[in-house]
């Protein structure tokens, strides 16, 4: 791979500490970024996308603690540092948040204030991470905000988020986002709550922002369509574990693992004839706290083999290389 | 935004006019009027009055008229300021409540400011800080607030301030000032004097605002907008006041609205306890004594004030909230 890393998760843990008990939201998750490409990361909800995101920025909530892993920056050059190590409130992590890995959020409708108008929010981005006088500053928002395709953005940035469409606020989320003009950006689902046609203009703005500014992104979804779309490669996470990665082009015609293939079945198909039944995943993601033995996916899992799956763990993956934690693969 | 504050003006007037109406009725309500009470104590106190003295004293305070004349009468001239003529006093209206109103504005809003400025950053420590120990510390504290009876926590700080402080205890002024025209040296004096019943008055309210501020801003720190702005890479601290604390504001601005009467009518029995020289005490004396026109002057100016606080809360919440200043809606 000729592209620079720009970040790489490496073992990442993450534990709730509960009345009930730990929750472990992430088990040893690892995972690379490089420049210019898009990682996605897809899975049902409840299996640790969110959280994953939430640990590299150190935004993890209460009860939430990193017990575990490294996200290293630059890895590999003289710049390289881990952000698990730094003091969340530091100067230096929060130059970072924002500055070098920019986050694109899920809900448009409640990701901005109500109570302040939308250049307010951006301008207070663009603030933190660059040395602007307020006019400086005002005219830059409103460069991002032309950037992103809003039009008439002298006008837009005084309204308030909610006298703009959903789309348009989803495009001030992502303007906010390139605000402290970063080379890392994450998207948490950043299509999910928009429609179709809207869906892929955002796509499309999300695309050629990349392109221009050689971003580096991690792509949040549960939809396979905006995978196949958008993505290179793609790691299908399960209950906090990451159980395939591979190219996104091999996913979608060779997937190796149990559970991929049931989310691919589980697509939509327009061959489908009419009134043929939606193909699901028996059963529900468990709670992680209530984690199945062995295997997390093996209560669910089309090819279970008893007293294997339900016994141990398959290795997990090593990070950068294809494959699926499975025991159908050879193991180490 | 200008219809939604014509509207609020509008309903204040409505408002006011139905607190009026209704003040009236509320004080014809009991049975017998002035004269039978006036008769009954002097009855008591030995002397008699004749059925012709009683007659002549109902029309001179035009209590013969039919109930509505009355209430009309007793409007028409509360608009061009005359309150009409205490029964008990013998002395006009207005000079009797006198300064006893602005003293009643003076306490209550002390003690609105001196709720709001513990419940404020009590509250939010609590949310952020939840189930810390400061957090457990300040909720025993503020159910014990809630529990405890004002005027109980009154005789308890009169004590413990005339004893080991020293301080002259009781009423607002110093004996000295009581009678003393309006100078700094009184206005002075008077803010000497205010702390205490303040923070008598203050203090049930503020755990009850503590609880709500905590409540509110715990459901706000959940909200997707605070991960945004944590996002961004500004401080905690930043992130936290300007974000969720705003939010959470509302219901410290509709606190003017609620608030208000309760100090008004909780100080009565305070005031009572602490001697000071409010409306509450007065309105007591003046419902014993069924001298409707003091009453009824008090009970239609604390209604007024009411809805002005009302109002007032109306305005800051559109301050606050740019979707009820642009849309008219929250």
């Amino acid at each position: 791979m000729v592209e620079r890393t720009s970040l790489a998760v490496r073992d990442l843990a993450v534990h709730f500490e509960m009345e009930q008990g730990t929750v472990r939201a992430l088990e040893g998750v690892s995972f690379d970024l490089h420049a210019g490409r898009t990682l996605g990361i897809v899975g049902e909800s409840g299996c640790g996308k969110s959280v994953t995101a939430r640990s590299i920025l150190r935004i993890v909530d209460r009860p939430g603690r990193i017990v575990g892993g490294q996200a290293l920056l630059d890895p590999g050059t003289a710049e390289e540092a881990d952000l698990i190590a730094m003091d969340p409130e530091s100067r230096r992590m929060r130059g970072i948040r924002g500055g070098r890995i920019g986050l694109i959020f899920q809900e448009p409708m409640t990701a901005l204030s109500v109570h302040y108008t939308v250049g307010n929010q951006i301008i207070e981005a663009v603030r933190a991470h660059n040395d602007l006088s307020k006019a400086a500053a005002r005219d830059r928002a409103i460069e991002l905000l032309r950037e992103v395709g809003i039009p008439r953005p002298e006008l837009r940035i005084d309204a308030y988020p909610f006298q703009l469409s959903g789309g348009l606020r989803q495009r001030v989320g992502i303007a906010m986002a390139l605000a402290g003009d970063p080379d890392i950006v994450i998207a948490d689902e950043p299509t999910t709550a928009l429609d179709v046609t809207t869906q892929a203009q955002v796509l499309d703005l999300l695309r050629r922002l990349q392109r221009e500014k050689n971003i580096a992104l991690m792509l949040i979804t549960h939809d396979m369509g905006v995978i196949a779309e958008m993505c290179d490669e793609v790691a299908v996470m399960y209950l906090g574990r990451v159980v395939e990665y591979a190219p996104v082009a091999d996913l979608f015609t060779t997937s190796r693992h149990p559970y991929t293939r049931a989310l691919l079945r589980a697509v939509p198909s327009i061959l489908a004839t009419p009134r043929q039944r939606l193909a699901t995943i028996g059963g529900a993601v468990p709670h992680p706290g209530a984690r199945p033995s062995g295997c997390a996916f093996h209560p669910r899992c089309s090819d279970f083999m008893p007293g294997r799956c339900d016994a141990a763990s398959p290795a997990p993956l090593r990070p950068g290389e294809a494959g699926a934690s499975c025991f159908l693969e050879a193991q180490p | 935004m200008l219809s939604y504050l014509l509207q609020r003006l509008g309903l204040a007037v409505v408002t006011c006019i139905f607190i009026s109406a209704l003040t009236f009725l509320i004080i014809r309500l009991p049975p017998g009027d002035f004269v039978d009470a006036y008769i009954a104590n002097l009855t008591a106190s030995g002397s008699s009055v004749s059925a012709e003295q009683a007659a002549a004293m109902r029309i001179e305070y035009g209590l013969d008229q039919p109930v509505i004349v009355q209430y009309a009468r007793w409007m028409g001239r509360v608009l061009q300021g005359d309150f009409g003529v205490s029964m008990v006093w013998r002395r006009p209206v207005n000079e009797v409540i006198g300064d006893r109103l602005w003293l009643t504005m003076v306490v209550s809003l002390a003690a609105l400011f001196l709720t709001w400025a513990i419940a404020l950053p009590i509250g939010i420590y609590s949310a952020v800080r939840q189930y810390s120990i400061g957090d457990y510390i300040f909720t025993t504290l503020g159910f014990i607030g809630l529990a405890v009876p004002n005027f109980l926590l009154a005789l308890i700080l009169m004590y413990l301030g005339f004893r080991y402080l020293g301080l002259s205890v009781g009423g607002l002024f110093s004996p000295e000032y009581v009678q003393a025209p309006w100078t700094w040296a009184r206005v002075w004096d008077l803010m000497k004097h205010l702390p205490l019943p303040a923070a008598v008055l203050a203090l049930a309210g503020t755990a009850q605002l503590i609880r709500i501020m905590r409540a509110n801003l715990l459901d706000e720190l959940r909200r997707p907008y605070v991960v945004t702005a944590r996002a961004k890479g500004i401080s905690e601290r930043r992130v936290i006041l300007k974000y969720p604390v705003r939010a959470a504001l509302n219901p410290f601005a509709s606190s003017i609205a609620y608030l208000f009467p309760y100090l008004v009518s909780g100080s009565i029995v305070v005031s009572l306890v602490l001697g000071l020289p409010t409306v509450g005490p007065l309105l007591l004396q003046a419902l014993v004594a069924q001298d409707m026109f003091l009453a009824g002057a008090i009970v239609l100016l604390l209604g007024v004030m009411t809805v002005i606080g009302t109002l007032i809360s109306d305005l800051l919440l559109m301050w606050i909230d740019p979707r009820i200043r642009l849309e008219g809606r929250a």
